[in-house]
């Protein structure tokens, strides 16, 4: 840095220790934000400028704590990068009244900081987001797996939506942890509501078939729709030796059979009223 | 080198499976099987792998091996308590295990051998 900017620098430096006051309150109006709010920040700017090094760690802290509390007040991040900006409005006028040219050219240097300041606002409000949108990806990821006791030793994973790797992988883990936990011995995958199956989907759920089978357990699939059926004929998928039913009921009935449990109607009149015509 | 103890319970032989294997115990295994199998004229071999964590494709052979082994002699083999994460790496290895039944846990296995003699004796 050439000796001329650091001259500039200086006596920004120093008209922000002057003035601290002036600014301070010229600083809030603009911004509209409380000045004890803006105090911390409007110090730690200073201690970073004061240090050789010109270490703005603090500062970031402070402005992340801040663009974060603001976005809790329901503040947008232009909100709070504006409030930012404010700062160079304040510092401007000051510099204006006083007329030094070295002041003038400091106050580029000044604008360039603060500017970098304000978007790192915009960056940690867009970090923020970017972590709630993976939580709740992964959220998303354990509530659509469930896996439901149908009967003592038959377990059911109603599948919902498009099946891709990661969540086949989830899927195929929970299902045969389950199976270990509860000692099941029939498990039923209903795709019902799948919308679609192609070759890798099938792919998949062959994997978690055959898996199951390693354990010890029968794996049926249900919820093969008309479309579905025709899909996987046309396609040309082998399912092999494994059992697909039509609807859920139809596995339950299957896999009660399998392991043995009988279930029957009890004999008995009912008597029906239809209230419709009375 | 272990040697991996063959437990005999009724007319079935039992073998948990509790080291890690290496090739010279599998090897060692599988003579000394067949030698109980014979001498004990056991029906059923189950092969409990609950403490085992790491199957590789040698191992999985192995079980193949010995099922085809004990249908020779007249004995059916059940291996049990195979853990989620080794069959999930079995099949991505694609290995699955033809021919070799397999049971949740050592209880289920001795039931599923216990209806497979009863089926064979009526």
């Amino acid at each position: 840095m050439t000796v001329h900017a650091d001259v500039a620098r200086e006596r920004i430096e120093e008209l922000l220790r002057t003035a601290e006051e002036r600014i301070l309150r010229r600083w809030s109006t603009i911004a509209r934000t409380p000045a004890d709010e803006l105090h911390d920040l409007y110090q730690a700017l200073r201690t970073a400028l004061g240090q050789e090094q010109q270490d703005l760690s603090d500062v970031r802290g402070l402005l992340a704590e801040l663009s974060r509390a603001r976005a809790r007040q329901g503040h947008t991040p232009s909100d709070t990068a504006r409030a930012v900006y404010g700062l160079k409005e304040a510092v401007y006028e000051l510099v204006e009244t006083d007329g030094d040219p070295e002041a003038l050219r400091g106050f580029i240097w000044f604008s360039r900081l603060i500017d970098d300041l304000g978007l790192y606002t915009i960056e940690t409000y867009a970090a923020a987001r970017e972590k709630v949108i993976l939580d709740q990806a992964e959220q998303l990821l354990e509530l659509s797996t469930p896996v439901v006791k149908l009967w003592d030793g038959i377990v059911a994973v109603p599948l919902v939506g498009t099946l891709d790797s990661a969540r086949t992988q989830v899927v195929m883990e929970k299902l045969l942890q389950t199976l270990v936990e509860t000692g099941s011995e029939h498990a039923v995958i209903d795709i019902t509501g799948v919308p679609a199956v192609d070759t890798e989907v099938a792919q998949h759920l062959l994997k978690t078939v055959v898996a199951a089978r390693l354990m010890g357990a029968e794996c049926v699939i249900s919820g093969i729709s008309p479309q579905i059926a025709y899909t996987i004929v046309t396609l040309g998928i082998e399912f092999g030796d494994i059992v697909t039913k039509a609807t859920l009921a139809d596995a339950l009935a299957y896999a009660l059979r399998r392991s043995g449990i009988e279930v029957g109607e009890r004999r008995r009149t009912r008597v029906a009223v239809r209230t419709e015509d009375a | 080198m272990e040697r991996v103890p063959i437990l005999k319970l009724g007319d079935l032989l039992i073998i948990s499976i509790q080291i890690d294997l290496d090739d010279q115990s599998v090897l060692a295994l599988q003579e000394d099987l067949a030698d109980r199998v014979v001498a004990t004229g056991a029906r059923g071999v189950i092969i409990d792998i609950t403490a085992v964590e790491i199957i590789d494709s040698f191992i999985g052979r192995m079980f193949a091996t010995i099922a085809g082994m004990c249908r020779m002699l007249d004995a059916e083999t059940v291996v049990v308590g195979m853990r989620p994460a080794v069959a999930i790496t079995l099949v991505e290895l694609g290995l699955s295990l033809g021919g070799v039944r397999t049971a949740l846990d050592l209880e289920k296995g001795v039931a599923l051998l216990g209806d497979a003699g009863r089926g064979a004796g009526r």
